[in-house]
């Protein structure tokens, strides 16, 4: 048997040995040796590599997969390895061009082959189905060629069936595209499906059995994903229900775990709930994996309808539920008690049961929470102070029973005063029984019990007050500091007498939260390979809301105040997030200029994170300035949405208001990309500026210039600049002339990336009139940029030094104005990033570097590489790469700034690239603002 | 995705252990502890899965041996529990008639049948003749 393992050694020995010269011997050698390298080249790194192999060998693999002259042995192996290597780092596959291919691959005839390539697609897909719709009908011909014409080799049937795991890996791709448009291609699909559905039986031979349900169960999940056919759901769901009730386990496991699935995607309550005492029974089923699965297809199917009684179907179960379910079982039923409870006695009820029954799997927030209900529902308490004193009778309770009973008890017991067994001494009495058998947690929960029952006992009876105050001289020196603390301060306290009751009265109503038991259970989740088509379609739905971005640098060195921060859909985290940003907004320079904080601060979140997202704070809403320092006086700003004040002041304001000419936020916009022009206009007063940038340094010189025949007086101009800019402006005379232009150099000095902007608050008096506005300086980030072409030979070893985070970052950018890639072209060159065409090889793509200038960077190579998706114009990935972590973030957020056009409240994006022309406004001859103008 | 795959005795005795994702020794010996102890007391009525922590292991037991796949819970079990069979079968073929001995003397073979049949926590090979045949001439 030795040898006839080892035909290829002996056929390379006697290759060997016929040699005839030892160069012939040297080239037989070298050959298998070839052999030996591709064999074993793709295995190796397919089990063993790491990020860094992904990066440097992906390219390598991709030509091994796709080149025809390799042997499918190679090729299938290059396949799986590609697969590892894009779960390592998914950026290895350059989407654009690889959806082709795929596609061809998956033409492929050797079924070794298409097994391992489908099981890459299945990967690709999960990730990123939009770029290779091109390969739908092609998975539907590999369905077609397998289950319909069963046109495969001998070899690849598995007890007669072509190979179901092909088939399956197959649909399991197919369930990753939302659905299936091309009339013909869906009807080829679902005849296969069809097929399936009808044509798979019960068979004797378990092997055979397992792979048609294999294949059968993967049918059933790809009709409920495209849900759509009526006929077909309801055979699904029929199917669903024979399996559930059969013997063999396997079945009957997956019959329970896919009526689950099934219930997330398709609204199927109905008829499944028609077999609900069949999946109760499973319930009680000796294997703990059909447990499971019962249970979790209980939790889903439950609503208010049949909530009690699967809630009672699981406290009954509890009591003989093995230890490795009970903690679940608890969970879920505190949870769907909490969801549908008809009433709220009775999800007291079930809480204080399920307490009871299983104290020891009740985490403390499903006790916390019945406290927080019971205390924000003042019909409630009452009763649950009542259901609290009837189990504390009960002779060995739980110890989290006590900690719940008490702290009713020492809340609502004076509730029940009247009711025998309940006067305060004798709750007294039967709590502190409990005391002796408690834990050291526990105590502290009944002292404070106490001191309330003190409390309520209005007029004190001295023997209860003795016999509480024994207590506590008890606990005085105990060795726990909580215990010792409280029985201190409860000594004290309870001999100031009425003072006593501003102390310690009832708490106050918590605020209403999303459960924390709801969230406890969303957040075990299990951790998958591909996320499945289900969890991303749930995902898909609900994610209507741009996502800017989920990245921030890991090191933390960037600086503070980055607005564009993670905009989550799920409301929440939105919540979180909010409080997020104004952390850190707070923290930045920004709440210096933030003309609102106030306004702010009472919005709703949504609000805050739609300011938060507009390219700048003070676009916010008008509001009236917190830091004006003439109060009293009416002082608009919030320039852009003076049109929108005008509407909101009190009428006699009106009069003094003074309304900008032309949109602030375009003309900012505008200055950005170019060097001169006009900041800010009115009918008294035209800001001018005019630019020169070298390096990190720049000198603006501002215009001001008065239209008028009157003097301005009272005139200021105070900068506010960001922590990364060094900005001297001279002085600003307090009146400017009538019909006089005042020029005010402005030195600009880059210390630093960063996307704060400049601030000028600009505010004069014009008769009675004073106005104010706090305007924008364009030293933005892309001032401090040269741009510099570098050829193919530079950027590519650069690109490839800058390994990855926090140096180089990527990110996908959805909401994308859609524009034509030219004209993105000529975004980005106007942005002083240089569109170097030719590097990248995919038409789709741009290339473009660029060099940074601040102190402390230097001048930094900044390399940026867009890839854009032709069918879909709103989406686009960016890479960015620099020397510096902090660059990299800005700059990548400030090319995201310029390319999404962001949604602001009540008024439509200000179209960045739109060049507004300040020339054209519409102002008379004899206006001295034209003659400003003309001096620009 | 295949995280590991674990061929045990009843004693609990690995035989062969492929890991496809990164694990420590010592998380490897604890996870081949649990997953033994997780299946050797299942009834032959119950189910061939099995939920482990955040996965599920797929395992079906031939005479003494257990042959346990741990996979995503979002994988289709009966094609991986038959999975397990096909391996089973590809053994028996090479080994013709094969015990747990010959996998403890040739266990080096066994890993590379295992190679060819799969790579990357995935599926490579189904045909039985190709993954043996190649495994031949290699």
């Amino acid at each position: 048997m030795a040898l006839s393992g080892m035909r290829g050694l002996s056929v390379f020995i006697s290759d060997v040995r016929n040699c005839r010269n030892k160069e012939q011997e040297r080239l037989r050698v070298d050959k298998e040796l070839g052999n030996i390298r591709t064999r074993f080249k793709n295995e190796k790194v397919g089990n063993i590599g790491g990020r860094e192999f992904a990066e440097s060998l992906a390219p390598d693999v991709q030509k091994l997969l796709i080149s025809s002259s390799c042997r499918p042995l190679v090729r299938k192996k290059a396949a799986l390895c590609l697969l590892r290597l894009f779960r390592k780092n998914p950026d290895i596959l350059n989407i654009d061009g690889w959806s082709d291919r795929m596609s061809q691959l998956l033409d492929e005839r050797d079924l070794g082959v298409l097994t391992s390539s489908m099981s890459l697609f299945v990967a690709l897909v999960s990730n990123n189905h939009e770029a290779y719709w091109s390969c739908l009908p092609k998975c539907v011909k590999v369905m077609e060629r397998l289950a319909r014409n069963q046109d495969i080799p001998q070899e690849y049937t598995y007890y007669g069936i072509p190979s179901p795991w092909l088939q399956v890996k197959t649909m399991r791709a197919l369930q990753y595209f939302p659905t299936v448009e091309d009339p013909s291609i869906r009807r080829a699909l679902f005849e296969v499906l069809q097929r399936i559905l009808m044509g798979t039986d019960v068979v004797k031979n378990v092997n055979k059995n397992n792979a048609s349900h294999a294949v059968l169960f993967e049918a059933l999940a790809l009709v409920m994903h495209l849900d759509s056919e009526k006929e077909m759901m309801s055979q699904c769901v029929a199917l669903l229900g024979k399996f559930i009730a059969v013997r063999e386990p396997n079945i009957r496991y997956l019959g329970l775990e896919n009526m689950t699935r099934m219930l997330m995607v398709t609204d199927v309550h109905e008829i499944i709930k028609r077999h609900q005492a069949q999946i109760i029974t499973s319930l009680k089923d000796p294997d703990i994996s059909i447990r499971r699965r019962s249970l979790d297809l209980l939790y889903g199917m439950c609503d208010v309808s049949n909530a009690k009684d699967i809630v009672e179907e699981l406290l009954q179960y509890l009591a003989t539920a093995d230890f490795a379910m009970r903690e679940e079982l608890a969970l879920k039923a505190a949870i769907l008690a909490e969801k549908f409870a008809p009433d709220l006695s009775w999800y007291v009820d079930v809480i204080l049961q399920l307490i009871d029954k299983a104290g020891d799997f009740v985490s403390d927030d499903i006790w916390f929470r019945v406290v927080q209900f019971v205390t924000n529902n003042e019909d409630l308490q009452p009763y649950a102070a009542l259901k609290a004193r009837e189990y504390l009778d009960k002779p060995a309770i739980h110890e989290t029973m006590v900690k719940v009973s008490a702290y009713l008890l020492g809340e609502y017991s004076h509730l029940l005063a009247r009711r025998p067994g309940c006067s305060p001494k004798e709750i007294f009495g039967i709590i502190h029984e409990k005391l002796p058998t408690v834990s050291t947690p526990t105590i502290p929960i009944l002292l404070t019990t106490y001191a309330k029952i003190l409390m309520h006992s209005q007029p004190p009876d001295p023997e209860l007050q003795n016999q509480i105050w024994a207590v506590y001289s008890k606990y005085e020196s105990c060795i726990d500091a909580e215990i010792q603390q409280r029985a201190v301060e409860y000594f004290a306290l309870s001999r100031k007498g009425e003072a006593l009751m501003d102390i310690l009265a009832e708490m106050p109503k918590f605020p209403e939260r999303q459960s924390s038991l709801i969230k406890k259970a969303e957040d075990t989740e299990a951790d998958t390979a591909e996320l499945s088509a289900i969890k991303l379609r749930t995902q898909q739905q609900t994610s209507n809301a741009l996502v800017l971005t989920d990245q921030r640098p890991a090191n933390g060195a960037p600086q503070v105040s980055q607005l564009g921060m993670v905009m989550v859909p799920s409301t929440s985290n939105a919540d979180q997030n909010a409080v997020d940003q104004r952390v850190t907004q707070s923290n930045g320079t920004l709440s210096v200029v933030d003309p609102q904080p106030l306004a702010q601060d009472h919005a709703p979140a949504g609000d805050i994170l739609g300011d938060l997202l507009s390219p700048l704070a003070i676009e916010g809403p008008p509001g009236v300035s917190p830091q004006s320092e003439f109060n009293g006086v009416p002082s608009h700003e919030g320039s852009v949405g003076a049109n929108d004040a005008l509407a909101l002041a009190p009428v006699g304001d009106q009069e003094s208001t003074v309304k900008p000419i032309g949109d602030i936020a375009e003309r900012f916009q505008a200055l950005c990309l170019k060097d001169s022009g006009v900041l800010y206009e009115d009918p008294y007063v035209q800001i001018g500026i005019k630019a020169e940038w070298r390096g990190h340094q720049g000198r603006m010189v501002l215009f001001l210039g008065n239209k008028n025949t009157a003097p301005l007086d009272s005139v200021q101009a105070v900068i506010l600049p960001p922590s990364h800019l060094k900005l001297d402006i001279s002085l600003v005379p307090e009146i400017i002339p009538p019909r006089a232009q005042v020029q005010c150099p402005l030195e600009v000095v880059n210390l630093r990336p960063s996307r704060d902007v400049a601030v000028l608050d600009f505010s004069y008096k014009f008769g009675t009139h004073l106005v104010n506005n706090k305007l924008r300086l364009p030293a933005v980030l892309n001032k401090f940029l040269q741009p510099i072409q570098v050829s193919a030979e530079e950027f590519f070893p650069q690109w490839r030094s800058l390994p990855g985070p926090p140096l180089k970052l990527q990110e996908v950018v959805r909401g994308v104005r859609p524009m034509p890639l030219g004209e993105m072209a000529n975004l980005f060159n106007s942005l002083k990033l240089m569109v170097c065409p030719g590097l990248d090889p995919n038409p789709c793509n741009l290339v473009a570097s660029t060099t940074f200038y601040s102190e402390n960077t230097r001048a930094m190579l900044c390399l940026i590489r867009i890839e854009t998706d032709p069918a879909d114009r709103t989406q686009l990935r960016m890479t960015v790469a620099s020397g510096d972590p902090t660059l990299t973030f800005e700059l990548k957020e400030f090319i995201k700034e310029n390319l999404v056009s962001i949604p602001t409240a009540g008024k439509p994006p200000a179209p960045v690239a739109q060049q507004p022309q300040p020339n054209n406004q519409p102002i008379a001859s004899s206006d001295p603002g034209a003659l400003l103008a003309g001096l620009l | 995705m295949i995280r590991f795959i674990l061929l045990q005795n009843r004693q609990g005795k690995t035989r062969l252990a492929k890991y496809y994702i990164p694990l420590e020794e010592s998380e490897k010996h604890k996870v081949e502890y649990e997953v033994h102890r997780l299946v050797v007391n299942r009834d032959p009525k119950f189910t061939n899965f099995v939920e482990f922590r955040t996965h599920k292991v797929i395992y079906r037991r031939y005479a003494g041996l257990f042959f346990s796949l741990c996979v995503d819970i979002t994988d289709n079990e009966l094609a991986y529990l038959e999975c397990i069979h096909l391996f089973v079968e590809i053994l028996d073929h090479f080994f013709s008639n094969v015990c747990e001995l010959d996998l403890v003397f040739n266990f080096h073979k066994v890993y590379l049948i295992l190679d060819e049949f799969i790579l990357a926590g995935e599926l490579q090979e189904t045909s039985k003749r190709n993954a043996k045949v190649e495994k031949k001439k290699g």
